[in-house]
């Protein structure tokens, strides 16, 4: 699975993977912004905000190619914006909602990719984002597995019954009527599963915290590095637009 | 021997008007073990979760070591109380192993060097030590059913409930566990349809029909009695 794959790029030893999470996402962030406000005709930018990106990917010794094919996830739906800015006579923002899209994936997944989940909510909490939206993370991965198992299961369960339904192929040939039923089930079975999740997690003392396991330093180094990142980012954006 | 719970006239129905308990009465002493049989759909389970308060009764009342379950001393009724869930997958929520058994610990105020301290007992106590640093999705059933255990041991439980803890266990597994309940001092209520297990961990069963304890007796007089 997909999420199994990060999650074993993220216990790397490499020295990105070392670094505090909290500079990081500073890093990660201001990627963020310079790409964002990329405007047209900033072919030079891009291919350097690339460059800086695939050499990081390689810094962290983590597949390039793999990682540059599991970054194109989001271009479907940046296609399809670029779709609709392409006829309505805007072909060159077209093309930059998808670069842009591309680069944004690729940053978030280097920065998943180089830190565990545990180390990436810490390093928000340094970064005071608040507390209810960092549960809100913590859940939303921990369910957004237990939805996949349902998934799977129900998969396995159907196929047995009614052949294979592997493919977007499978999916489209079943009815509609069929397929929003079975949403509707795995929904179901989901929220039954999370309910259950939640009534162990509050018979073992939960009170609306969960409380902070590791307390990792943030060392020189780690400032460093974000502000490297940061100036070399906001250069690019300057000096290559 | 001081006792450890004791239960009178517990009754609970459900918001669907379904009435799941009616007038149980039971006790147990601090360090004995109890078999939990019956039916599907008897109230076993809602009775287990009744004992740390996950589930409020319409009527009766629970102590739980001298404690009288209220709102004030939920917390402390919680921490003596270590319930083991049927599926250990709903059971561990934190990203690692070592985090999820300090999970408790954390929970009740320790700092995080004791916490991890106690979990690392819990999971050596469990044979577990060395997966400390995994993610529980990742381990075989009887890894995670250890893992949940070691959870509940870390919090220094009294009394353990464990619902159905052979379930999606291999024959081995079943004997792994049964040996390390059987090496733990702590009281245990067993829910349980698997008799020989029950068999091994205690001679005290109670049966459950509709709602109620129809008989406690020695597990071979209950399984007699009942054909169970």
């Amino acid at each position: 699975m997909r999420h199994a794959r990060v999650e074993r790029w993220s216990q790397g030893a490499s020295t990105l993977h070392r670094r505090h999470a909290a500079s990081k996402i500073i890093a990660a962030l201001a990627v963020l912004v310079c790409v964002a406000t990329l405007t047209s005709h900033s072919v030079r930018a891009c291919l350097a905000y690339l460059a800086l990106l695939v050499t990081a990917v390689t810094v962290a010794r983590l597949p390039v190619i793999r990682l540059l094919a599991n970054a194109a996830a989001v271009l479907p739906f940046a296609v399809c914006f670029g779709v609709i800015s392409a006829i309505s006579g805007q072909p060159d923002r077209a093309v930059m909602l998808v670069v842009r899209g591309y680069l944004s994936s690729l940053t978030a997944l280097l920065l998943i990719a180089t830190t565990p989940m545990p180390e990436l909510l810490a390093g928000f909490e340094v970064l005071h984002a608040p507390r209810f939206l960092l549960q809100v993370m913590q859940f939303l991965y921990r369910y957004l597995i237990v939805l996949m198992q349902e998934a799977l299961a129900m998969r396995d369960a159907g196929a047995s019954r009614a052949g294979s339904i592997r493919t977007f192929h499978d999916i489209r040939s079943l009815e509609f009527r069929k397929a929003a039923g079975a949403a509707g089930v795995l929904f179901a079975r989901a929220y039954s599963r999370a309910q259950a999740i939640h009534r162990a997690m509050v018979a073992r003392g939960f009170e609306g915290h969960i409380p902070r396991f590791r307390v990792t330093p943030f060392r020189l180094t780690d400032g460093i590095f974000a502000g490297a990142v940061v100036a070399v980012a906001a250069g690019v954006r300057m000096l290559l637009v | 021997m001081s006792q450890m719970v004791e239960v009178n006239g517990l009754g609970f129905v459900y918001e669907d008007g379904t009435v799941a308990l009616q007038g149980v009465d039971f006790d147990l002493e601090a360090g004995c073990s109890v078999a939990l049989l019956g039916a599907n759909g008897s109230g076993k389970t809602t009775f287990a979760l009744h004992l740390n308060g996950l589930l409020r009764a319409t009527s009766g009342r629970v102590t739980v070591d001298g404690l009288v379950m209220n709102e004030s001393n939920l917390r402390q009724i919680r921490r003596r109380i270590g319930l083991v869930f049927q599926d250990s997958d709903n059971q561990l929520f934190m990203p690692t192993v070592l985090e999820d058994v300090a999970f408790g610990p954390l929970a009740a105020g320790m700092s995080p060097d004791q916490a991890a301290e106690q979990a690392h007992t819990a999971l050596e106590k469990v044979g577990m030590a060395h997966k400390s640093g995994k993610a529980p999705w990742h381990l075989s059933a009887g890894e995670k059913k250890r893992v949940a255990i070691a959870g509940i041991l870390a919090g220094e439980a009294k009394l353990l409930v464990l619902d159905e803890p052979t379930t999606f266990l291999d024959p081995p597994g079943q004997r792994g566990l049964a040996d390390l309940l059987e090496s733990l001092p702590q009281a245990k209520v067993l829910i349980t349809h698997d008799v020989p297990f029950a068999r091994r961990l205690t001679d005290d069963a109670v049966f459950f029909l509709e709602g109620r304890i129809a008989a406690r007796d020695t597990v071979s007089a209950i399984v007699h009695q009942f054909t169970w």
